[in-house]
C-alpha cells in the first residue's frame, strides 16, 4: 500500500521530504495526478501531493501577475482570472481526457513542472516563458525561493524558469507567481479544408509570417477532424487546417480579411465567430482530437520546414495519423498501439529532422520498456545527471520519472 | 571609485604571463591574441566605467573549435577567463581581473541562416543585437529584444545578462526569445542545446545560461525566434503634472486589456535633457511624460491610442500629443533610447536597474528622490514603465571621490528599496560586480546556495567570469570544494 501523504505548508512537505532523505527512500510527487500516466511509473513507497497547498496568493490585474500555491487547480485560476478579463496566454493543455484521467483537474504548479503550453504558445510563449518566480523544497529537504512578483528580473541565475519542464524529479514546487494576460474581445477562425499536410504547414507557416498576429494554427487529419464537434466544421470527413486571429473587434475584422486575401491561392475559408472559435480552440486544449484509446500518442517538437517529411517517413514504417500545431512544430503522432510503440522509428525521424519526441500515451507495461523523454546525446547527458545531483543528490524525488536511473 | 572589494590576483598566474601568452598563440594563432599593453587597454572596463583593470591577454578566437581549446587550456593551468562581448555591460560583467584572460566573441558575427518558415535566425554569437534584424529585416522579419545598446551590444552579452529592452512589454526579453544555443563549458566540452524547434528536450538548461553572466560557459552560436515587422508603429506623448498620475495611468491602460508595444516613463530632469538633445517636441511643462506605442495597421493603430487618449483624458494630462509622421516617431524614439548618453554629456551618472510592481510606483520615486536629496545628489528617471523596470540615473562627479562614494550608497539605497517593496536588484543589466555585495538583500543564504552549485556543476573550480554575481564571502570555500558533481568528471 503507497502512503498518500498531502502536506498543506512548505515546512510540513520539508519534514517529509526530510525523513524520506533520512530513510534513503524515494516518493512520487504528484498535483492531482492528471498526468501520472506519462512517464515511467515511479516505484516510490509513498506519494507526495500537493493538493493541498492551495489558494491564490497574490493577484494584481494592473499589473498582469498572479501568484498562487502549487495545488491551486487552474480551474480556479482561470475563473478568477475571467472574472477581470484575463486570461492564462499560454493556454495550457487539459489531458485527462486523452489519458483517461479527469477533465479539469490539473494544478497550476504541474502546468509548469511540465512546461504545458497550447496552441496560443505560438504567438505568446510558453508555460516557462510566463513562469517569473517560485517557492519550493528541492530534494536535500531546502526551502528555497527563486524570481519574484516583477516582470523583468535578472537576478541571479534562472533556478525558476530552469525548474520548469522537469516534471517533479529536481525539486517540488510549493508556490508559483506568472504573467497573465488580457482576454481578447473578438475571435475568428479561418478554416481550411481538404488541404494535404505539407501545404496545410506552409499555409500555417504563411500565416504566421505576416503582421496579422495570428495566435493558433493547427491541422487535423481527416480522422482526428471527425472527433471534432463545433458545429460548422464538426464530424466532417476531410482534414482541417485552422487559424486564429485574437484582438479587439474592428482589428479581427480587418486582420481576417487581410489573411484570407494573402492566403486565398489556399482557398475560400469557413469563417467562425467569437463562439464557435471558443468551441473549437477548447476542443484542442482538451485533445478531442486524440481521445483516450489503447492508440500510441506520441508528442514530436520539431523545425515547421521538416515536419511534413518526418510523418511522411515515418508512414513507410507504420500507419500514422498526424495532428500538427504551432504552425507545424509540434506533432501529435497517434499510431497503433505495439509493444515497443514504434519508439526506434519515432526517435529516428525526430533526430534527423532535429527535435525530439516524448511518449504520451502507451499502456504501463509499453512505458516501462521504453524511454519517454527523448535521450539525450552525452554532453547533455551529463549535465541533465548534474543538474539532479545539485538538486536532489539522493534521489529521491520521482526516480526514473524522466530517465532510467536518474 | 573604489568601494567594491575585488579579490587580490593569484600572483602565480600573473608571474607566468609570457608563457601563457606564448601557450595562447600556439593554440589561436598570433592574430587572435592580444597582449601588448595598448592593445589590452581597449579591454581593461566596459560600461561600468568606474572600475578598470589590465587583463593579462585577451583571446578573440574565430571559431567555436577556438574557443574550446582556449577554455580547456585555461581550465588544465588555472587560468581565469572573463567572457565579453562588446563590453556594454553597466554593472560590470565584463571588468577584467589582473590574473585572467579576456575571450572576447567580437569575431564570431556570421549570420549562419534564416529561415521564414520556422521563423529562426541562426547566428554566431558575437554578432550585434541590431544586425540580426538587419539581416532578417529584408524578408520582413525582426529579432524583438531592444536593449538601448543595441547598435553595438552583442547577442552574447544579451544572453549573458538576459538582456530586454524598451519593447519587452509585448516580446519579453532574451530568454523568451532564443531557442537553442552552442555552448562551450570550462572543460572544452561543446554543447548544443534545442535548435529550430520551440521547446528544448529535458530540463530546462537554457533557462539556467540564458543570465548567467558568462559563469557557466561561453555561448558562440544561437538560434533566435524571429517576428514578422508590424505593419506600422506609432508611438504618443502623454503629459502629466505629477508622477502620481502618470503611474495611475500606465495601470489603467493595462487593466483596460490592451497591451502596448512600450510604455516608457521620463521625468522633468530627464525630459529636459533628452529634449534638449533630440528635439524630439517632448513637453517641457510636466513632472512626467508617458511614451506609448502601439502597432498594427494606420487603422488599427489609430483606433487604440484614440482608446488611450481617452482613458488619459479621464486624468486630466497637461498635454498628450501623438506622432504625426515617421519622422516624428523616430525623434521621439531618438529622444528616449539616448537618454543616458544626453544626460551623460551634463554630467557623470550611476544607472542602476532595479524593478518593482508597478502599484509602487508613486512611492518609490518619492523614496528615490529623498534618498538623492539626502545624499546631495541629483537623479533622472528614464524607465519601462509598463514593466516596473525603472532606471534612476544618479549625477555626481567622478572627479570627486567623496561624491562617487555617495552616489554608490544612494544606488544601494534605491536597490534596497526596490527588493523591500517586493521588487529585485536588476531587471535587465545583471549583478556583475556593482550589485554583487547586495544578492543577500534578496536572497537568503539557501537560495544562493542552490545558485552556486549550478555555477559549480559547470565551472567546479570557478574559474569563468569570476568575483561577479555572488558575494565573495561564504564562496571560496565552497568553491574550493571537492568534487560537487562536474561535468569535468566523467
Amino acid at each position: 500500500m503507497t502512503d498518500l501523504l498531502r502536506p498543506a505548508a512548505d515546512w510540513e512537505l520539508k519534514s517529509m521530504l526530510a525523513q524520506i532523505g533520512e530513510q534513503n527512500a524515494a516518493v512520487e510527487i504528484i498535483g492531482a495526478g492528471t498526468k501520472r500516466a506519462i512517464g515511467h511509473p515511479v516505484q516510490a513507497p509513498a506519494i507526495i501531493s500537493t493538493a493541498s497547498l492551495r489558494g491564490i496568493t497574490l493577484y494584481e490585474p494592473t499589473e498582469l501577475v498572479m501568484g498562487a500555491r502549487a495545488g491551486t487547480p487552474i480551474s480556479q485560476i482561470e475563473v478568477e482570472l475571467a472574472s477581470r478579463g484575463q486570461m492564462l496566454p499560454f493556454e495550457p493543455l487539459d489531458f485527462g481526457p486523452a489519458l483517461a484521467a479527469p477533465a479539469g483537474m490539473q494544478t497550476i504548479g504541474a502546468v509548469f513542472a511540465t512546461n504545458n503550453s497550447g496552441s496560443r504558445r505560438i504567438s505568446a510563449g510558453s508555460a516557462r516563458d510566463h513562469l517569473i518566480g517560485l517557492r519550493g523544497v528541492n530534494g536535500r529537504a531546502e526551502i528555497f525561493k527563486s524570481g519574484g512578483r516583477v516582470m523583468k528580473n535578472v537576478t541571479g541565475y534562472d533556478v525558476a524558469r530552469g525548474l520548469t519542464g522537469s516534471w517533479g524529479t529536481l525539486a517540488v514546487m510549493t508556490e508559483v507567481t506568472f504573467k497573465v494576460a488580457p482576454l481578447p474581445d473578438d475571435i475568428a477562425t479561418l478554416v481550411y479544408a481538404g488541404l494535404p499536410e505539407d501545404l496545410a504547414v506552409e499555409l500555417m507557416s504563411l500565416a504566421m509570417g505576416t503582421p496579422f498576429e495570428v495566435s493558433g494554427t493547427v491541422h487535423l487529419p481527416a480522422k482526428h477532424a471527425a472527433r471534432i464537434m463545433t458545429p460548422q466544421i464538426g464530424s466532417r470527413n476531410t482534414p482541417l487546417t485552422a487559424l486564429r486571429i485574437e484582438n479587439f473587434m474592428k482589428s479581427v475584422r480587418y486582420r481576417k480579411g487581410r489573411l484570407i486575401e494573402a492566403l486565398k491561392a489556399c482557398g475560400q475559408p469557413v469563417e467562425l465567430d467569437l463562439e464557435a472559435s471558443l468551441g473549437f480552440w477548447g476542443e484542442m486544449r482538451r485533445m478531442a482530437f486524440a481521445p483516450h484509446s489503447d492508440d500510441i500518442l506520441w508528442r514530436v517538437s520539431t523545425s515547421p520546414r521538416k515536419a511534413p517529411e518526418l510523418v511522411a517517413t515515418l508512414r513507410r514504417h507504420m500507419p500514422v495519423e498526424a495532428t500538427y500545431d504551432w504552425s507545424g512544430g509540434l506533432i501529435w503522432l497517434e499510431i497503433p498501439d505495439c509493444a515497443d510503440a514504434g519508439a526506434a522509428d519515432v526517435r529516428r525521424a525526430a533526430a534527423i529532422a532535429g527535435g525530439h519526441a516524448t511518449l504520451i500515451r502507451a499502456r504501463e507495461a509499453v512505458r516501462r520498456e521504453v524511454d519517454v523523454f527523448q535521450p539525450q546525446a552525452p554532453a547533455l547527458e551529463r549535465l541533465s545527471r548534474g543538474l539532479k545531483q545539485v538538486f536532489d543528490p539522493q534521489g529521491i524525488l520521482n526516480p526514473g520519472r524522466m530517465y532510467q536511473a536518474m | 571609485m573604489s568601494s567594491i572589494a575585488l579579490p587580490q590576483p593569484d600572483t602565480a598566474i600573473v608571474d607566468r604571463r609570457d608563457a601563457i601568452v606564448k601557450d595562447l598563440i600556439a593554440i589561436a594563432g598570433p592574430g587572435a591574441v592580444i597582449a601588448d599593453e595598448d592593445g589590452r587597454r581597449a579591454y581593461e572596463t566596459d560600461a561600468f566605467t568606474a572600475y578598470k583593470c589590465m587583463p593579462l591577454a585577451v583571446v578573440l578566437p574565430d571559431s567555436t573549435d577556438c574557443v574550446a581549446k582556449v577554455l580547456s587550456y585555461c581550465q588544465r593551468q588555472g587560468i581565469k577567463v572573463v567572457p565579453r562581448g562588446a563590453g556594454t555591460s553597466l554593472c560590470g560583467g565584463a571588468l577584467p581581473a589582473e590574473d585572467a584572460i579576456v575571450i572576447g566573441v567580437s569575431k564570431m558575427n556570421k549570420v549562419l541562416e534564416i529561415d521564414t518558415v520556422a521563423r529562426i535566425a541562426r547566428v554566431e554569437a558575437g554578432i550585434t543585437n541590431l544586425a540580426i534584424s538587419g539581416a532578417a529585416g529584408a524578408t520582413g522579419f525582426f529579432y524583438a529584444p531592444d536593449p538601448s545598446s543595441q547598435l553595438a551590444c552583442t547577442l552574447a552579452g544579451n544572453i549573458a545578462m538576459n538582456s530586454g529592452g524598451a519593447h519587452c512589454l509585448k516580446y519579453g526579453v532574451t530568454t523568451n526569445n532564443v531557442l537553442g544555443v552552442k555552448l562551450v563549458t570550462i572543460d572544452g566540452s561543446i554543447v548544443e542545446i534545442g535548435g529550430a524547434h520551440l521547446d528544448a528536450e529535458g530540463y530546462d538548461l537554457m533557462a539556467l545560461i540564458i543570465g548567467s553572466e558568462g559563469q557557466l560557459g561561453i555561448v558562440t552560436e544561437a538560434t533566435v525566434r524571429i517576428l514578422p515587422q508590424a505593419e506600422g508603429a506609432r508611438p504618443m506623448l502623454i503629459g502629466f503634472e505629477s508622477t502620481a498620475k502618470a503611474s495611475i495611468c500606465v495601470s489603467r491602460i493595462i487593466a483596460s486589456g490592451i497591451v502596448p508595444v512600450a510604455i516608457e516613463f521620463m521625468d522633468r530632469p530627464a525630459i529636459e535633457v533628452c529634449e534638449a538633445f533630440a528635439k524630439a517636441g517632448y513637453p517641457l511643462d510636466v513632472d512626467a511624460l508617458l511614451i506609448v506605442e502601439v502597432e498594427g495597421s494606420d487603422e488599427e493603430i489609430a483606433d487604440r491610442l484614440g482608446y488611450i487618449a481617452g482613458l488619459a483624458q479621464e486624468l486630466g494630462p497637461s498635454s498628450v500629443i501623438i506622432s504625426a509622421d515617421e519622422a516624428q516617431s523616430a525623434k521621439i524614439w531618438k529622444g528616449r533610447k539616448s537618454a543616458f548618453g544626453a544626460i551623460g554629456r551634463k554630467a557623470d551618472y550611476l544607472c542602476m536597474d532595479g524593478t518593482i510592481p508597478l502599484s509602487q510606483l508613486t512611492y518609490v520615486l518619492e523614496e528615490i528622490s529623498n534618498i538623492c536629496r539626502r545624499y546631495g545628489l541629483g537623479v533622472a528617471n528614464v524607465f519601462h514603465a509598463g514593466d516596473g523596470n525603472l532606471h534612476p540615473l544618479i549625477m555626481y562627479d567622478a572627479n570627486d571621490a567623496r561624491q562617487s562614494e555617495r552616489a554608490e550608497q544612494a544606488g544601494a539605497d534605491i536597490l534596497r528599496l526596490c527588493v523591500s517593496v517586493g521588487g529585485c536588484l536588476t531587471g535587465e543589466h545583471g549583478v556583475g560586480i556593482e550589485k554583487r555585495d547586495l544578492m543577500r538583500v534578496q536572497f537568503s543564504e539557501t537560495d544562493l546556495m542552490q545558485q552556486m552549485r549550478i555555477k559549480s556543476l559547470f565551472d567546479p573550480a570557478w574559474l569563468l567570469n569570476p568575483a561577479k554575481v555572488f558575494p565573495l564571502d561564504g564562496r571560496p570555500e565552497f568553491a574550493a570544494r571537492p568534487a560537487e558533481p562536474s561535468i569535468a568528471a566523467e
